[in-house]
């Protein structure tokens, strides 16, 4: 029992790191109807910046962390004026594959400073963790989940609230009524990157946090492509349960199925969510609480 | 040969039957130019030294893989980042078929090459028919990012499987290429010329590519070209005109499989040895490269882009020595090494060809010619 609970608060941190990816492609998908592969670059470089600020120059954890997420967003921004914009009005597919040509460059731009060592983040838990009825919880997985949850509410609050969030909310529902509304939709698309952007950097500075950033990093970002399956794609809330049930999933068969199931091979849990990906799809197509296309000639 | 008369008579581009219109080479331009691309395509082996000659080799069975992605997302419009995986699972059918057992750890039979081509092609879509109902299933995106899903899973199945894919680190051969007794890996004479190694793999290229780009070509030309256009351009639309969903798309995810399949078994039978992890997400990045970089639903494209993205490595090599900062090393030195100079060019590449020629190489040869077509006269 133990174990198991051990398991799933470990697995609940790595869910919030792809909750907040999956935030990122959601946002970026209700806004401008295209899934982002440049996301993965983006955490990548949100992360390599954190390193920049807390480990390289010594600022305060937080600091680095805004000043980070800051930067990511410029990014983000940069990316959609100069890859994006051109490309309104032509087909997702086309806008999606370009996004894949954006995550290469910047990836490689990232990798090339990362170099051959993990770069960590410095960060105030460290390896120090808590125990709670025998089960030990890393202070990082808990500070993880913590930022995760600040920042859900904060999205949540502004989406709901504020003008600005109206306005994205609005452009996601229609982009022309919209534009007739007197919503810049151009502005709100730069917002979205920024959003994705920002969002990126803070599960790549818990990513560095963990383990370090190495080459290969990139590769969680990816898992957040089942979180959004599942959760649907233009769901926020379904972002955030598809990311958490990924993380959770991910770390029960980690700590299962070489127990149970030897034959499926090592390291399985990593594929894993694929495989939940596909079955949910095969049941729901549009996920578990995205919004059925309604189709028309 | 069937010759549409009105071509005789110097109307080149009268049409007087349905027929004639939908000829394969429907032009004389056509019929004369794919005859001169298809002779220099035959003096190049000797026009270059040899390892270029088996860099051009492997860009012709690549194209016939890009050929068989350009079916399915080019022309059905079933977008697909799966390819990797139908490559995998080909390569190792034919690797398993067409290995030698004596020069190989892994599982293999030895048979020979008219047996284990087909064979790779069938077990690769025999994987396409099982993915295929997904695409009745879903739609857009969310297919793209099952297929992307279907590359992770068979890449794990590829490390797990060691007695098929010899594991991470070690790899195993490809199959031989054996065609009757002749081998195709040896140096050796051919039709009463004495060519090398890489000489004779080209040829085997050329002639495999030929017949899988005029299959394409007449599966795109006919009936079930259409429905797959059809398919692409409005899926409801298509099903009420009594185009099949189910069938057509199950069925364009089975032939692309097919072409995949052949087009992996042969690769890596030229290249030598195949490591699981080849597999990935990067490769059907390439192949999807190629298909736009070349020109989306052509077959000529898919031909273009894959020599385009093939040799675009042995360019790089060849660009870094004249351009400063550029290491040539894989570790330390310089700005960047060739390998990453190389992969943000495939980023640019395809971010330049969609914002600024979004129909490829295809679409710069379709405005030359017209260019010309028309001259002195601009239309």
């Amino acid at each position: 029992m133990t174990r198991f609970v051990q398991s799933v608060v470990t697995g609940f941190g790595f869910g919030s790191i792809y909750a907040l990816l999956a935030l990122g492609f959601v946002i970026i998908y209700k806004s401008t109807l295209v899934i982002s592969f440049a996301q993965p670059s983006l955490m990548v470089i949100g992360g390599l910046l954190s390193y920049f600020f807390a480990t390289v120059l010594g600022l305060n954890f937080f600091l680095a962390l805004l000043l980070a997420m800051a930067a990511a967003a410029l990014v983000g921004v940069i990316v959609e004026r100069s890859a994006l914009r051109p490309m309104i009005g032509k087909p997702v597919f086309v806008v999606a594959i370009i996004t894949i040509g954006v995550d290469i460059v910047l990836r490689i731009v990232a990798n090339r400073f990362i170099g051959p060592r993990p770069r960590p983040v410095r960060d105030p838990w460290g390896l120090s963790s808590l125990e709670i009825g025998g089960v030990f919880i890393q202070q990082r997985s808990l500070a993880m989940v913590a930022v995760t949850g600040v920042v859900v509410v904060a999205l949540a609050v502004f989406f709901k609230y504020s003008r600005t969030g109206l306005a994205m909310r609005a452009t996601a529902l229609d982009q022309e009524t919209s534009l007739a509304q007197g919503i810049s939709v151009g502005t709100v698309f730069a917002l979205s990157w920024a959003l994705a952007g920002a969002l990126a950097a803070v599960a790549g500075t818990f990513v560095g946090a963990g383990s370090g950033l190495d080459q290969q990093s990139w590769i969680i970002a990816l898992k957040a492509l089942p979180a959004i399956i599942l959760g649907g794609l233009d769901s926020l809330p379904g972002a955030v349960i598809g990311g958490l049930t990924v993380g959770i999933v991910e770390s029960l068969v980690a700590t299962y199925q070489g127990q149970y199931a030897p034959w499926l091979g090592a390291n399985f849990s990593v594929v894993s969510p694929y495989v939940i990906m596909l079955i949910v799809l095969l049941i729901r197509p549009y996920g578990l609480f995205g919004t059925p296309e309604v189709k028309r000639v | 040969m069937n010759r549409p008369r009105s071509a005789g008579r110097g109307r080149p581009l009268l049409y007087t039957s349905y027929a004639q219109d939908i000829a394969m080479f429907n032009t004389p331009g056509k019929r004369w130019g794919v005859a001169a691309l298809f002779a220099l395509a035959l003096l190049a082996p000797f026009a270059f030294n040899d390892d270029v000659v088996l860099i051009l080799a492997l860009a012709l069975v690549a194209a016939i893989g890009a050929i068989g992605l350009n079916l399915v997302t080019g022309y059905a419009g079933q977008v697909s980042l799966g390819h990797a995986f139908f490559l995998g699972i080909g390569t190792y059918a034919g690797a398993v078929l067409g290995g030698d057992p004596e020069a190989t750890r892994a599982l293999a039979f030895g048979l020979p090459m008219v047996v284990w081509i087909p064979g790779a092609g069938l077990v690769a879509a025999l994987a396409g028919l099982i993915v295929g109902p997904l695409a009745t299933r879903l739609r857009g995106l969310y297919l793209a990012i099952v297929t992307l899903g279907l590359v992770f899973l068979g890449g794990h199945l590829f490390k797990e499987a060691r007695f098929i894919t010899g594991g991470i680190g070690a790899g195993r051969r490809g199959a031989a290429l054996d065609f009757f007794g002749y081998r195709f890996d040896q140096a050796g004479p051919l039709l009463g010329l004495d060519l090398t190694r890489a000489q004779k793999q080209y040829v085997l290229a050329l002639v495999l590519l030929s017949i899988f780009a005029v299959l394409g070509r007449n599966l795109a030309r006919s009936g079930v070209g259409r429905a797959f256009s059809a398919i692409r351009d409005r899926d409801i639309a298509a099903e009420v005109i009594g185009v099949g969903l189910t069938k057509y798309k199950v069925l364009a995810f089975t032939i692309s499989s097919f072409y995949a399949g052949v087009a992996g078994a042969v690769f890596y039978s030229i290249a030598g040895v195949v490591e699981p992890t080849a597999f990935n997400l990067l490769l059907s990045v390439q192949y999807i490269a190629m298909i736009l970089i070349g020109g989306v639903a052509t077959i000529s494209g898919s031909i273009m882009g894959a020599i385009f993205i093939m040799t675009l490595a042995r360019v790089t090599q060849e660009i870094a020595h004249y351009i400063p900062y550029i290491s040539t090393q894989a570790i330390g030195g310089g700005l960047i090494n060739v390998f990453q100079l190389e992969a943000i060019l495939y980023g640019l590449l395809i971010i330049g060809f969609l914002i600024f020629e979004p129909r490829g190489l295809f679409g710069i040869w379709f405005r030359t010619r017209n260019y010309w077509k028309g001259w002195p006269f601009s239309y």
